[in-house]
């Protein structure tokens, strides 16, 4: 069974966000640099699905130079390829990301590699465009699975919950298949000593995406801005134990306690 | 004309399509041009009849043949041709999950670009929206182009709001034209929701545990001050990603989004990514040894102290009034 895992390199945000001097991007640095927890998850989703049936599993992005990073520690945790798809440094919107994507895929059909299993994040952490992998789908003519947290493989078919109204709603369809998932399908591992060693000296494959010339484009990113957040002060309602009382009142007030 | 994608459940449109209908309306006051709508499924006839409230004029019921079940690709199919069939300018649709799925199929399908989490838009050339980032930490300005532009509307933005003078809704029946491929991806069956368990994201009361709670075993103490309040547990990704708890109960942008009436949060210290699960919360209460922690500016009330004292503490001065 043959694996891609598409992946996007996020700044590691955490605490408040300060914006690049044109207001473009985030300021990064002083941050760190991961991809997003749905990514994460598709990538262990990925190793285990190989490690259970067989076969192979690449992992590919668009980026800089710098995601090599991201793809190292895919490696780290037992993809077995790596794809940079090497971009310089600027954001592309979903429908070139789509489209520099499906080129790659159809350029390793022409040297003989085909997937029989594409997974995806539901949605990059960053932009949230919830579009890229239904986008590759219809041009490749796949059959595509959004918001995955289960995934079963079995005699070419994957069968694939997601969550809906509180239950779930189960999905079934014949690979090859696009599948995007969701934080949650798995917890996945840390990177051992020898897994990041072995990734070090791994070959990263490169290349240079055309960027798309005809058809739509967009969104195209004008400035970001930080929410305007009413920002308050907390009243104290104590210290330590001793507080007990004072916290009980207010949840009689807010009228939680029947 | 303006196409806005409703989902309904037995015959009511649900809160996000109206929200977004909402918004639909008044970019359509704005463009001079009339309101439409396109629904699917059993009953979507008696929630067609009820859109006259918010505006809409025309309703167009999808009936694929043959086919009940949610199927992406032929709600996206459908959503694409009905486009073709009488160009709309926009089309909009819930930043739900189906919303989201079903828009990105038909701009797919139409090569349009497609913004989702759209919170504001300035119709005109260029035509401008503003849309979230990160979850909704963030926010982006951004240009779309094209003869047909389509945009999902972030859920709990807008408020729902009737017209000021109700329209007649008139409703037309349309038939997708379908190939064997587009009928591929449909529900094939569900789970129903554990019946008597509260859900994280309709709890009134969330007693959420971050890192600070050191451990898998220590959590019986928030799990018994959320059965004292008949609320749900929720937990940072810090906890997830430890193992110490299922990611079922993760609270924030890869996580569910909560909205009770309070959020008790211990041993949390506010990541951006947590706050925008969280933040649709009536009141947070704070428990953290931290009186530095950057969730403090979020929250209306704080106690400073270790919570493996305050939360048992609480649940024993509960349980004192209780038996009382
Ligand atoms: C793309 C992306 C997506 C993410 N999505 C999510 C998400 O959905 N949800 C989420 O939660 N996070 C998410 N994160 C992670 C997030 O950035 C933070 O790392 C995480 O929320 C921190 O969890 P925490 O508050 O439990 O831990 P910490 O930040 O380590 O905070 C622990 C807090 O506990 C307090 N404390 C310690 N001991 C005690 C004690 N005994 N009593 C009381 N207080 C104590 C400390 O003072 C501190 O404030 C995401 C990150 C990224 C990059």
């Amino acid at each position: 069974m043959n694996i891609l895992v598409c992946v996007k390199r996020v700044p590691e945000t955490g605490g408040r966000v300060t914006l690049s001097a044109d207001a473009r991007e985030i300021d990064t640095r002083y941050l760190g640099f991961t991809v997003s927890p749905h990514e994460e998850c598709a990538t262990e989703e990925a190793v285990r699905l190989v490690e259970a049936n067989g076969g192979s599993s690449t992992v590919l992005t668009l980026g800089p130079e710098a995601a090599a990073d991201q793809l190292r520690a895919a490696m780290a945790i037992g993809i077995d390829r790596a794809i940079l798809l090497e971009t310089d440094g600027q954001d592309w919107d979903p429908v070139a990301t789509a489209a520099a994507i499906v080129d790659a895929i159809r350029a390793e059909a022409a040297a003989g590699v085909q997937y029989d299993l594409l997974l995806f994040g539901n949605e990059a952490a960053d932009s949230g465009d919830f579009q890229v992998g239904i986008r590759v789908a219809i041009a490749l003519g796949l059959p595509c699975i959004n918001g995955v947290k289960s995934l079963e493989i079995k005699d070419g078919v994957a069968t694939a919950r997601r969550e809906a109204g509180g239950g779930w709603e189960v999905f079934q369809v014949p690979l090859p298949a696009i599948v995007a998932v969701r934080e949650g399908i798995n917890l996945p591992r840390y990177p051992s000593v020898p897994g990041r060693l072995r990734a070090k000296k791994k070959e990263i494959e490169r290349s240079v995406p055309v960027a798309r010339q005809a058809g739509a484009a967009g969104p195209e990113k004008i400035r970001l801005s930080l929410p305007a957040e009413s920002e308050g002060r907390a009243e104290i309602l104590g210290t330590g134990a001793d507080a007990a009382p004072a916290v009980v009142d207010l949840l009689e007030r807010i009228g939680v306690l029947a | 004309m303006i196409l806005t994608f409703v989902e309904q459940a037995a015959g009511r449109p649900d809160r996000s399509s109206l929200e977004a209908l909402t918004f639909a309306r008044r970019l359509a006051a704005a463009q001079g041009v009339p309101l439409g709508a396109v629904l699917f499924g059993p009953a979507a006839e008696v929630a067609a009849a009820v859109l006259g409230a918010y505006g809409v004029v025309e309703a167009h019921l999808v009936e694929p043949a043959g086919l009940d079940a949610y199927a992406p690709a032929v709600w996206g199919r459908s959503v694409a041709q009905l486009v073709g069939a009488s160009p709309p300018t926009v089309v909009l649709a819930a930043g739900t999950d189906r919303g989201q799925e079903v828009l990105a199929y038909a701009a797919a399908m139409l090569d349009a670009p497609m913004a989702a989490n759209c919170i504001d838009v300035r119709p005109g050339e260029p035509f401008e929206v503003t849309r979230q980032r990160w979850g909704g930490s963030l926010l982006e300005k951004a240009r779309l182009d094209g003869p047909v532009r389509l945009l999902t509307v972030a859920e709990h933005v807008t408020q729902p709001e009737e017209a000021a003078v109700p329209t007649t809704v008139s409703i037309s029946r349309f038939t997708p034209t379908l190939s064997e491929a587009d009928l591929r991806v449909r529900v094939i069956g569900r789970v129903a929701p554990e019946p008597g368990k509260v859900s994280l994201a309709d709890a009134r009361v969330v007693v959420g545990g971050g890192r600070g709670v050191g451990g898998a075993e220590a959590f019986s103490e928030l799990e018994e001050l959320a059965g004292l309040l008949h609320g749900a547990v929720g937990v940072s990704r810090v906890v997830t990603s430890a193992g110490w708890r299922p990611h079922s109960q993760q609270v924030g942008q890869t996580g569910t989004r909560i909205a009770p009436d309070i959020y008790i949060a211990c041993g949390i210290s506010g990541a951006i990514q947590h706050i925008v699960g969280c933040k649709a919360a009536k009141a947070i209460l704070v428990i953290n040894t931290d009186r530095e922690a950057p969730i403090m500016s979020r929250a209306a009330y704080a106690v400073i102290g270790d919570l493996h004292t305050v939360v048992p503490a609480v649940s024993a001065e509960i349980r004192r009034r209780q038996a009382l």
